[in-house]
């Protein structure tokens, strides 16, 4: 039970893998993440949430690709690995916020 | 050899009556029969057509023509059951019907609509009766024909549609051509589609037509809606007629539609006046405008949140008390639970999810009641399943929701107290909240990706609501990723009129068509938002919208792939560790891209496209609507994300 408790607590502890955000947005695209979550990761509520501006940790990010609770297919190591997923992560950073909804006119 | 019809008992029956009036057209004595030479065998399926057999005097044959054929009285019959429309593609089984509607009929109620395709036709129906509230004709093969039709029926089954459809065929087999007519010939033409029809019938003489076509129109037209189909034995329709005096058209009587029994609604009204979280979910619940004007009662009366699945347009977008778009958490929290007119109770009550192991779990809280009107009660077919998974059910009513409405209203107003009317006061005001913070977090949804190209889904709607907000505008597609459920305001009946039903793709383009030509004559502004992979089942439809001036916006949903495929087979992929690099085969339609504006004008629309930069969108909408308001058909095709 010790080791296990130390497990959980290295893996929630494990720091934020550096990543690059080109390759994620490369990644996002030719992995398919973006069939379900849009191309600016902007989500649907047909398909999948919004990543864009969603904030979650790196560890809860990893987790739920490797086992996802809800619908989402599961991204093992096989298909993406630590690497990508944190280039992924990276990519899902880096988006900016969009213009505030009183500024488009259409949304007003 | 070869025996002339002539010898047919049946024929010889009809020209008895027919020969005065065929010498009278002929104009001179009738020609003697002369010896003929022998006829030569026929090579297989190829009937002599050179001009020698075509002038030569045929043997024993002395009436040619005549002014009273069977057609001519189904059309009398058709024209009793009030058909504006018949779209078909043309087909030699029905030839003799065709030729009586335009020529006998003036081509008048039913005007005869051409089509590219049998599945355009009946989809052109399906969408016609969702804006009408009435059934249009279908004219198709027996066989052929109803093959390429069935699936198109079925959508139309499975959304509870009525239709009429008549098809052609040469029961008799001594009287067929050789050749053709013989595979376009069937024993039982109907059971090709007699699972997913509601009732057929194959008339063997033209009063039995009559009275089947009365029959049958009443059928469809019985809660639960759904196609008719009757056979024209191509025989009773080319046949003279000798007495058409005594044929009778039959004169047609609707029953009402099926109510909700009296303790059933009774039950209903006192769980719902003394429920905390109610909770009204609405699929198919309102047939007509009445229908979505009773559920504003009801919800109202009760201050209860209503759900609206979409089937129909059940309920106003803006109304404070529509919260559709936070439907499980209010099903999870509810205590009773009205379903009116669900495809799918169970799938309203459950979560399912679609992995390796599927697994399902009820959502509602113990104790809750949930309670039914449906009039999918009345009518289960067997083989197909669209009936869906067996949900437990509290209180179930097996007639139809709008016809119980008013007397549930009824019965709830005797029950409330004012102590009650407080509380749902109370309740209506957080509802009203929660509806305005849905609208704000649909925008702010709206907002992301708003200059990403390909465009944005949400964007796209934006612009072309934009744009029709100040017409008299309809949707007659469905609401892609909600978009405009969440940003429109719907406020008419006829502002959307459900999806396929069956869900089976190539509905929407020809469905969109047919609900055009019902809004034309309202002056509507119709407007759909078309799927590519729909468009590209039968895009012949374009060519009908444009041949027979039906004015429809058709803005591309544009995302060049079957993107629900697209997941599923990203599904398997994932699920098998294999990756996702080929997920694309089979499942995008790309290598080349297709140029819809192209497509569209090669069959005589305005088209604009393909546009990518969302700021070039209004402004081709724009311009596309200006040419819809000339009458004509117009497609603007739009490169789109995914959903």
């Amino acid at each position: 039970m010790s080791i296990l408790i130390a497990l959980v607590v290295v893996f929630a502890q494990t720091p934020t893998p550096r990543g690059n955000p080109e390759a994620g947005k490369a990644l996002f695209a030719k992995i398919g993440c973006y069939q379900c979550h849009g191309r600016e990761a902007q989500g649907s509520t047909a398909t999948g949430p919004r990543l864009n501006q969603n904030p979650i940790t790196y560890t809860r990010f990893v987790s739920y690709i490797r086992k996802p609770s809800g619908e989402m297919p599961p991204y093992t190591a096989k298909v993406v690995s630590d690497q990508q997923a944190a280039d992924i992560f990276a990519f899902l950073q880096s988006l900016p916020k969009p213009a505030a909804v009183e500024n488009i006119p259409l949304l007003k | 050899m070869r025996q002339s019809s002539k010898f047919s008992p049946t024929r010889r029956k009809f020209i008895k009556g027919a020969a005065v009036a065929g010498a009278a057209t002929l104009g001179s004595p009738i020609a003697p029969a002369i010896e003929s030479k022998p006829v030569q065998p026929l090579g297989p399926k190829v009937p002599v057509q050179n001009a020698r057999a075509e002038t030569e005097v045929p043997p024993e044959v002395d009436v040619l023509t005549t002014e009273h054929c069977g057609s001519d009285f189904m059309v009398d019959v058709l024209r009793s059951l009030d058909l504006e429309y018949v779209a078909s593609n043309p087909g030699s089984s029905f030839r003799a019907l065709h030729e009586s509607v335009i020529n006998y009929g003036a081509n008048q109620k039913p005007e005869f609509i051409t089509c590219c395709h049998e599945e355009s036709s009946i989809a052109m129906a399906h969408g016609y009766s969702k804006v009408e509230g009435k059934p249009m004709a279908v004219f198709a093969h027996g066989t052929v024909g109803l093959q390429h039709a069935a699936m198109g029926i079925y959508n139309a089954y499975c959304d509870r549609v009525p239709m009429f459809i008549v098809v052609g065929n040469t029961i008799d087999a001594t009287m067929r051509r050789p050749g053709v007519e013989w595979e376009h010939s069937v024993q039982d033409a109907a059971s090709i589609v007699r699972d997913f029809v509601k009732w057929d019938d194959t008339p063997i003489s033209l009063q039995h037509f009559a009275e089947s076509a009365a029959r049958a129109y009443k059928i469809a037209m019985t809660p639960p809606m759904e196609p008719v189909l009757i056979v024209a034995d191509s025989e009773l329709q080319e046949r003279p007629v000798a007495q058409k005096d005594k044929l009778q058209v039959q004169r047609i009587t609707r029953p009402g539609a099926p109510q909700g029994d009296s303790g059933g609604v009774a039950e209903t009204a006192k769980l719902l006046v003394g429920a905390q979280n109610p909770v009204i979910v609405a699929d198919r619940a309102a047939r007509t405008a009445a229908g979505m004007k009773y559920l504003i009662e009801l919800a109202e009366l009760l201050q209860a949140p209503v759900i609206d699945q979409g089937g129909r347009m059940n309920f106003p977008s803006r109304h404070p008390l529509n919260q559709s778009s936070r439907g499980r958490a209010l099903v999870s929290d509810a205590d009773v639970i009205l379903g009116l007119e669900l495809t799918d109770f169970w799938g309203t009550v459950h979560a399912y999810r679609d992995q390796l192991e599927r697994s399902w779990r009820p959502i509602t809280k113990a104790g809750a009641k949930l309670i039914s009107i449906t009039a999918g009660d009345l009518y289960i077919r067997s083989n197909y399943q669209d009936f869906e998974r067996y949900p437990e059910i509290d209180i179930a009513m097996a007639a139809d929701a709008e016809a119980t409405l008013p007397s549930l209203i009824e019965a709830v107003k005797r029950l409330i107290t004012p102590d009650r009317k407080t509380a749902f006061q109370a309740r209506g005001a957080k509802l009203a909240t929660a509806h305005q913070s849905a609208l704000e977090q649909a925008k702010t949804d709206a907002s992301y990706a708003w200059d990403a190209s390909p465009i944005s889904t949400a964007r796209l709607c934006a612009e072309l609501w934009a744009q029709i907000k100040t017409e008299d505008w309809s949707l007659v597609s469905s609401t892609q990723s909600n978009w405009p459920a969440r940003l429109w305001n719907f406020d008419k009946y006829y502002q959307y009129i459900g999806g396929s039903g069956g869900a089976g793709v190539g509905y929407g383009a020809p469905a969109a068509v047919g609900a055009a030509l019902a809004n034309k004559k309202y002056g509507r502004l119709t407007v759909n938002i078309q799927n590519d992979g729909d468009l590209m089942y039968a895009p012949g439809v374009l060519w009908t919208a444009a041949h027979h001036r039906i004015p429809l916006l058709s803005v591309m949903h544009n995302n060049r792939a079957y993107h629900q495929e697209v997941m599923h087979l990203q599904r398997m992929s994932n699920r098998h560790n294999r990756g996702l690099e080929r997920a694309s085969i089979g499942t995008t339609i790309e290598d080349p891209n297709i140029d819809y504006s192209k497509l569209a004008q090669s069959m005589g629309l305005y088209a604009e496209g393909p546009i990518t930069d969302p700021k070039d969108l209004g402004p081709a909408v724009k311009r596309a609507i200006a040419a819809v308001k000339r009458g004509e058909p117009a497609l603007v095709d739009v490169v789109t994300q995914p959903r």
